[in-house]
């Protein structure tokens, strides 16, 4: 035990002297949080949009106006020509051009469906068919508007209600994002590079003589990580907190349970790798590369899983991140308890076991 | 010349000979690119919806069977009692609740109004607000039905106002890969790069092997060529194979000149190696570089505009993007690609790497010092 202890100690210092690592591991959730709060949105907020107004009359310039006065868009261009169109695109910053036809007024007038076409850069097709459909919904409102005066016809009135998020705010989405990510490649990272540190630099052979158990040797070396971990969390649950008033509806103490639960099972992944890797640079590989997008993109953290063609959806459920992610939702935003999330607790826990039951077969006491 | 030349050999044996690492640049990434190019869409399908009606009278069932036909929704679930519903959203089995009350058809008769309560779960914020678009758009056109039923056509008018129409320019079929695939070819080409540049000086000063260079008579700048050369091919490999497979694969338009891209690919390569350099140089361990590396592109990538547009970012935010590469290649090869813009489109962006490459490089070729 006492062996043990010592060999603990040293582990502690080799990560702690390292200042600028420190500094790294500590200042990458707060920058992220941050990005994420200030600079990353889905939010449609005054987008830039271009006018083409080829009738110039008072109903026109009134839904240019509610456009404008609708909080998503700006209208920042007003286009005189058919010529300008292509151009306006080409150059970037507008995503979207309303175009209203000659006579536009007057056709409204006499009955006639005068058009508004929308033109959308498609590029990116995602912000497109949010653009189209915020700008659909406020014109079909000053159209079902006018009806209304004309003549006295029955209407259903939608009344939408928007439930755990009624402001629509993104930090929803990205406090359990970023902890997922950040504590997941964090911790799995350091797991398996100081290990496999070890056996690239021949230092694992000192280790292996040693009276030292290769439990012992794997413990030792992890204890320090998950300390370090578990404080990177609780950063960024802070952070969420204070910063961005996300709120904690469930229980503190479950809470950081299920980190330091996830934060086990990302270690263990990361001992997993480090008995398949030789070098630092292959164990970074595949810390690094075969964990980052996957994690990003399979968890549900940007993009709903539930959108996505069906090999994906059953993809999704090998990624650990998708069920932490779920977890923390459901206790910090609709502060569900352990009865609501045992299933995906039972998810994570298998999963650590499988890691490390499978490091264990392949952990060799001698080197090749 | 020659002893460049030896060098290269020596850098390539070296990345070839390793069996594993081989399969981390080439296999992984294009695996990667294959699989989770899909991912990275938006668009809501199979939205669960639970229906609480209330009032079971002809107009609402034909209300209700108008979301069961769209492909957009599908109903999990009925009753008369709105908290079974609430506890599915609790659940996560229902993300929209249409709650009916028993005097719907009655309102709507004799009061010419009549109203329809959506629940929608909004911890996405973006996902529900377009829900509650598609809902909304699921009941006007209902409405537009009623009117067109209820009243003689003389009389209603035009059953729609003002018509509207559009187009979706570059991307007619609303093809999100088409715009993903270049994302996320950028993000791969730049972890390549930037962590093999990174660590591999990191690597030769953690073994010792740099002072067996240092005591040689290599020069500086050829010491920096042969470390960088080997990683601008490739990169440029990669990116290579990364188009052909977006070209067959998915599609995408390639309306540029390619061989713009491919000139711009180098000047943006020219930097990250530069910057990788630059980081291994002032790192002690490739621990710490690779977490010094891990930040800057992980709050690069994040920043660079790859899955929302830097146009709705903040003033500040587009300043610090200023000193972000992937930003810039981010854009032209988009612009390159599904736009086919021009030299004359992407001058600044151009211009604006090219002196960054400058910078970049001269600064790893003054800190590498042969004596220490």
């Amino acid at each position: 035990m006492k062996r043990f202890v010592g060999f603990m100690k040293k582990e502690f210092i080799h990560i702690f002297r390292d200042v600028r690592t420190l500094l790294i591991l500590f200042g990458m959730p707060v920058a992220q949080i941050l990005i994420f709060g200030y600079v990353i949105t889905n939010e449609i907020k005054e987008a830039q949009i271009a006018v083409y107004d080829r009738s110039k009359d008072d109903i026109t310039q009134e839904i240019t106006d509610k456009l404008g006065a609708s909080g998503y868009f700006r209208v920042s261009k007003i286009i005189h020509h058919e010529a300008e169109i292509e151009e306006t695109f080409k150059q970037g910053e507008i995503k979207e051009i309303v175009i209203f036809e000659q006579d536009f007024g007057k056709k409204l007038i006499n009955n006639n469906s005068p058009q508004i076409q929308l033109l959308l850069d498609a590029t990116d097709a995602n912000m497109a068919n949010l653009l189209q459909n915020y700008t659909s919904g406020i014109i079909r409102d000053y159209s079902q508007n006018i009806k209304l005066k004309q003549i006295n016809v029955p209407v259903i009135q939608a009344k939408p209600r928007m439930v755990f998020n009624n402001e629509l705010k993104g930090v929803y989405m990205f406090v359990p994002g970023t902890m997922a990510l950040i504590l997941m490649i964090v911790t799995a990272m350091m797991t398996s590079i100081s290990i496999s540190r070890e056996k690239e630099m021949g230092s694992m052979e000192v280790l292996l003589v040693s009276p030292l158990r290769s439990f012992q040797i794997i413990l030792g070396k992890v204890a320090p990580y998950v300390l370090l971990a578990f404080l990177n969390g609780v950063v960024i649950i802070l952070l969420g907190y204070f910063v961005f008033d996300m709120p904690i509806n469930g229980s503190w103490v479950l809470l950081l349970a299920e980190t330091l639960l996830y934060i086990i099972m990302a270690l263990s992944l990361g001992i997993l790798i480090s008995t398949v890797s030789n070098t630092q640079e292959v164990a970074m590989f595949i810390s690094m590369f075969a964990l980052l997008l996957p994690t990003m993109l399979l968890s549900g953290f940007i993009f709903p899983v539930e959108n996505m063609p069906w090999p994906l959806q059953w993809l999704s459920t090998v990624i650990p991140a998708k069920y932490f992610i779920i977890l923390i939702k459901d206790i910090m935003i609709k502060g569900t308890g352990l009865a609501f999330v045992w299933k995906e607790t039972l998810v994570l826990v298998g999963m650590t076991l499988i890691f490390i039951i499978v490091s264990i077969r392949k952990f060799k006491i001698r080197l090749e | 010349m020659k002893t460049i030349l030896y060098l290269l050999q020596k850098e390539f044996i070296q990345v070839m000979r390793n069996k594993t690492m081989l399969i981390m640049i080439f296999i992984l990434p294009l695996v990667q690119l294959l699989i989770l190019v899909n991912a990275a869409t938006f668009e809501m399908k199979n939205i669960d919806t639970y229906v609480v009606d209330k009032d079971l009278s002809s107009t609402s069932r034909e209300m209700i069977n108008k979301f069961q036909g769209s492909p957009f929704y599908n109903i999990t679930g009925r009753s008369f009692d709105k908290s079974l519903g609430e506890k599915k959203l609790l659940t996560d089995e229902a993300d929209l609740i249409i709650t009916i009350p028993s005097s719907f058809e009655h309102d709507l008769r004799k009061e010419g109004k009549a109203d329809v309560q959506l629940i929608i779960n909004a911890i996405n914020g973006s996902a529900a607000g377009l829900i509650n678009a598609y809902t909304t758009a699921v009941i006007a056109d209902y409405n537009q039905n009623i009117i067109s039923n209820w009243l003689n056509p003389h009389e209603s008018g035009s059953s729609n106002p003002i018509e509207m129409n559009y187009s979706y320019w570059y991307n007619p079929e609303m093809n999100y890969e088409v715009y993903m695939v270049p994302g996320i070819l950028v993000i791969l080409v730049t972890v390549i790069s930037l962590f093999l540049t990174a660590i591999n000086i990191v690597r030769e000063k953690e073994m010792g092997t740099i002072e067996q260079i240092n005591v040689t008579p290599i020069k500086k700048y050829q010491f920096i060529t042969g470390k960088l050369l080997p990683f601008l091919v490739i990169a440029l490999i990669e990116l290579t194979i990364g188009l052909i497979i977006g070209k067959l694969l998915f599609n995408v338009p390639m309306v540029g000149n390619l061989w713009l891209l491919f000139g711009f690919t180098i000047i943006y390569l020219l930097v990250i190696l530069g910057f990788g350099l630059f980081l291994s140089e002032i790192s002690d361990s490739q621990q710490q570089v690779m977490f010094v590396v891990f930040f800057f592109m992980l709050v690069f990538i994040l920043m660079s505009g790859i899955f929302t547009p830097t146009e709705s970012m903040p003033d500040w935010a587009n300043y610090v993007n200023v000193i972000n590469p992937i930003a810039y290649f981010m854009e032209v090869i988009r612009m390159i690609l599904l736009k086919g813009s021009g030299f004359k489109d992407i001058l600044s962006e151009f211009f604006s790497l090219s002196i960054y490459a400058m910078l970049i490089l001269g600064l790893a070729v003054r800190m590498y010092r042969k004596t220490s």
